[in-house]
């Protein structure tokens, strides 16, 4: 019986590992989601999830509590996002630059400050096991569903509704569209981007909390591997779409977890060229679903990206 | 008499101030590209200076370590030195695309796919003398880097994509490519416990330039700058690419080649980035491993930013964050500090030069007219025919 599980270990594998890759993905490519369509991008998202990991295990280490872990990730998220939203507000400043600032800054500091909690090891987040109808091992580890997966599912359901539905959606969309049509509704456009940056900020910490507490579960300067700006071109491989945001995030996931998955069964060959997958999908799916005529369809009007 | 005297004054008449006067105009506008960036960049070390002392540590004994490791010696100097000289190459990779209006990050896989294929053109080339094959091997790095960076410009002017987003995905991919030729099919198996590439050898090996105990690569990053300089500010392929930069639709009606433009100035951005990664071949480690992705790709970034995409100014500036990165072994050893304090600082110095970019045209002192209308105004009444 194990035999004959070969192939299909590795599928396992891979929907296993999209389950578990997936959710710092889904949380930064949501948090994108609401800053992009405020009509910003922030590209800092990538410093603020290895500032989120690393004050995560920090916050878990000392107060042997994960969930202590994951709020103070999304308070320093957001104070991140804060500071974009701040500094972008002053006229002629480049938003994608100060992204690429805040991202050298963020991890940096999350370098700088986390040295002591590499030793130590903190308190994971639980987990859900959802395989308990199987009786093979395999199956049992690849539906050990965490918490926040969880939680990220549902957040990108209620943000979907919300963007159609309730009135701080509508705004933060008119704002993202069309910051003219904004100011003349009476809205403060650089107030409503502040709170979509932060928001957006406060969510890739969580995101970097997921890294260092449950998968890989551990807290080193290599936490991340680009996750956080990988979700930036998700967002737009999304359309800007929280539901669509899940799908891209367990696709990308699922891509993340094919050179491991491959290596366990025996795949040596081109080992580190497995590693690249989800960067040639992300790559792929941008030059396939990109145009050089029109803006993308369903992209905030403001969007520097897309201008 | 009179009417000598009229012409004259009809001649100067139409808003064209004097030479000394242009001068002090000149001067007034030059003087704010350089008071504000280096006033951001002290503010950028006092706001550090502060987090240190925040931390405990003495500010000023980091200032004297940065200065004893990075500058103060012969020795120091030399590190220094040799720490610039890639980071020229990979700031002119985004300071070139910069002008026309592409933030592109990805200069690291231009490094560490010009380093590889440097590496790699030795072996075949090794039948020639090295006078020849040198330069061939340079050319293999100029062409992989330009294919490479080329390739992100082509996906902006043809297809749309984000040159920010895909140069970094191109980056990771490179990376990747060459881990995995370094690991296989390109290894030395002699290599085991640092995986790298055959060696290029002693004859193929660049010596150091004479009387600054440096390699040729920071002359040639310097002379790469001039260059660049040259081309952007003086010759009418730059206008045209900066005239692109500035305003694409204006541009295209008069039918200049924009497409072309962005392609070739990405291309030749990555192949001045590739050139980094030929002398730490040649010139440095010998071979291609894993050193080639030590992270210059990204410093250059931050000399492009600083020095405001002026491809001159990326001398000072690469000068400057050399030396403080040479410093950080001397700063970690002495003040136990962990190796990401010159991270957190570059960082700092990043934001604080971006934000600063809101303060140009907003002091008086500075302003051209100021300078160049004030004894103009008073004996000439401007012409109301320019109204």
């Amino acid at each position: 019986m194990s035999d004959d599980l070969g192939l299909w270990s590795v599928l396992l594998a891979v929907i296993g590992g999209a389950i578990r890759v997936s959710t710092p993905f889904l949380f930064v490519s949501l948090g994108e989601t609401i800053t992009e369509r405020s009509g910003r991008i922030n590209l800092g998202l990538e410093g603020i999830l290895v500032f989120g990991a690393m004050s995560a295990y920090g916050t878990a280490v000392l107060t042997n509590s994960p969930w202590a872990g994951v709020a103070v990730a999304a308070l320093s998220g957001a104070a991140f996002g804060l500071l974009h939203g701040f500094v972008c507000r002053l006229p002629r400043v480049n938003d994608v630059a100060v992204g690429i600032a805040l991202m050298l800054f963020g991890s940096g500091l999350a370098f700088f400050l986390g040295k002591p909690f590499i030793q130590p090891s903190a308190p994971p987040l639980p987990a859900i096991p959802l395989g308990f109808w199987s009786s093979l091992p395999q199956v049992r580890a690849a539906l050990q569903v965490n918490v926040l997966f969880l939680a990220g599912a549902f957040l990108s359901l209620v943000l979907w509704w919300a963007f159609r539905n309730t009135k701080a959606g509508l705004i933060v969309r008119v704002v993202g569209d069309s910051a003219d049509a904004a100011r003349a509704m009476g809205y403060d456009v650089d107030r409503v981007r502040l709170y979509a940056t932060a928001t957006g900020g406060a969510l890739a910490g969580i995101g970097g909390a997921y890294l260092s507490l449950s998968y890989p579960g551990s807290w080193n300067e290599g936490v991340s591997s680009g996750q956080g700006l990988m979700a930036v071109a998700l967002v737009i491989f999304a359309r800007w779409n929280p539901l669509a945001c899940f799908g891209a995030a367990l696709l990308f996931g699922g891509a993340g977890a094919l050179g491991p998955a491959l290596q366990s069964v025996g795949v040596s060959q081109g080992y580190y060229l497995y590693y690249a997958a989800p960067y040639v999908l992300t790559l792929a799916l941008l030059i396939a679903t990109s145009s050089p005529d029109r803006a993308l369809a369903g992209a905030p009007g403001e969007l520097s990206l897309s201008k | 008499m009179v009417a000598e005297a009229a012409l004259s004054e009809l001649s100067a008449a139409p808003a064209r101030p004097s030479r000394g006067l242009q001068v002090r105009a000149w001067l007034a506008r030059r003087s704010e590209a350089v008071a504000i960036p280096v006033a951001a960049a002290v503010t950028g070390f006092l706001l550090f200076g502060i987090f240190l002392a925040a931390q405990g540590k003495s500010p000023v004994q980091l200032a004297e370590l940065v200065w004893r490791g990075g500058f103060g010696s012969a020795f120091a100097l030399g590190n220094s030195l040799q720490r610039a000289a890639p980071l020229l190459f990979a700031a002119l990779c985004v300071a070139l695309p910069a002008r026309l209006g592409l933030v592109v990050i990805g200069g690291e896989g231009a490094i560490v796919l010009g380093g590889l294929a440097a590496a790699a053109a030795a072996q075949p080339l090794a039948i020639l003398p090295a006078p020849l094959a040198i330069p061939l091997m340079a050319c293999a790095a100029l062409l992989a880097g330009a294919v490479w960076i080329g390739a992100v410009g082509w996906l902006q002017a043809y297809r749309g994509v984000n040159a920010t987003i895909s140069s970094l995905l191109l980056s990771y991919i490179a990376i990747a490519i060459a881990t995995h030729l370094i690991e296989g099919p390109l290894r030395d198996p002699t290599s085991l416990n640092k995986p790298s590439t055959l060696p290029v050898g002693e004859a193929f090996m660049l010596g150091p330039m004479p009387g600054l105990g440096v390699h040729w690569g920071l002359g040639c990053g310097v002379i790469a700058c001039l260059v660049a300089y040259v081309l952007m500010d003086r010759t009418t392929l730059g206008f045209a690419a900066r005239m692109a930069g500035g305003n694409v639709r204006a541009a295209q009606i008069q039918g200049l080649p924009v497409g072309r433009l962005i392609v070739g100035f990405t291309a030749l951005g990555g192949a001045f980035a590739a050139l980094a990664g030929f002398f730490e071949v040649a010139a440095v480690q010998g071979t291609a491993n894993g050193t080639l992705a030590a992270g210059y790709g990204y410093t250059g970034i931050l000399v492009a930013f600083l020095a405001r995409q002026n491809p001159i100014a990326i001398v000072p500036v690469a000068f400057l964050l050399g030396g403080i990165e040479a410093s950080s072994g001397l700063i970690q050893r002495r003040m136990q500090l962990p190796d990401a304090t010159v991270l957190v600082l570059e960082g700092l110095l990043f934001l604080v030069v971006l934000a600063s970019e809101t303060l140009y045209g907003r002091f008086k002192l500075f302003s051209p007219h100021l300078w160049a209308a004030k004894r103009e105004t008073a004996p000439t009444p401007t012409p109301s025919v320019t109204a």
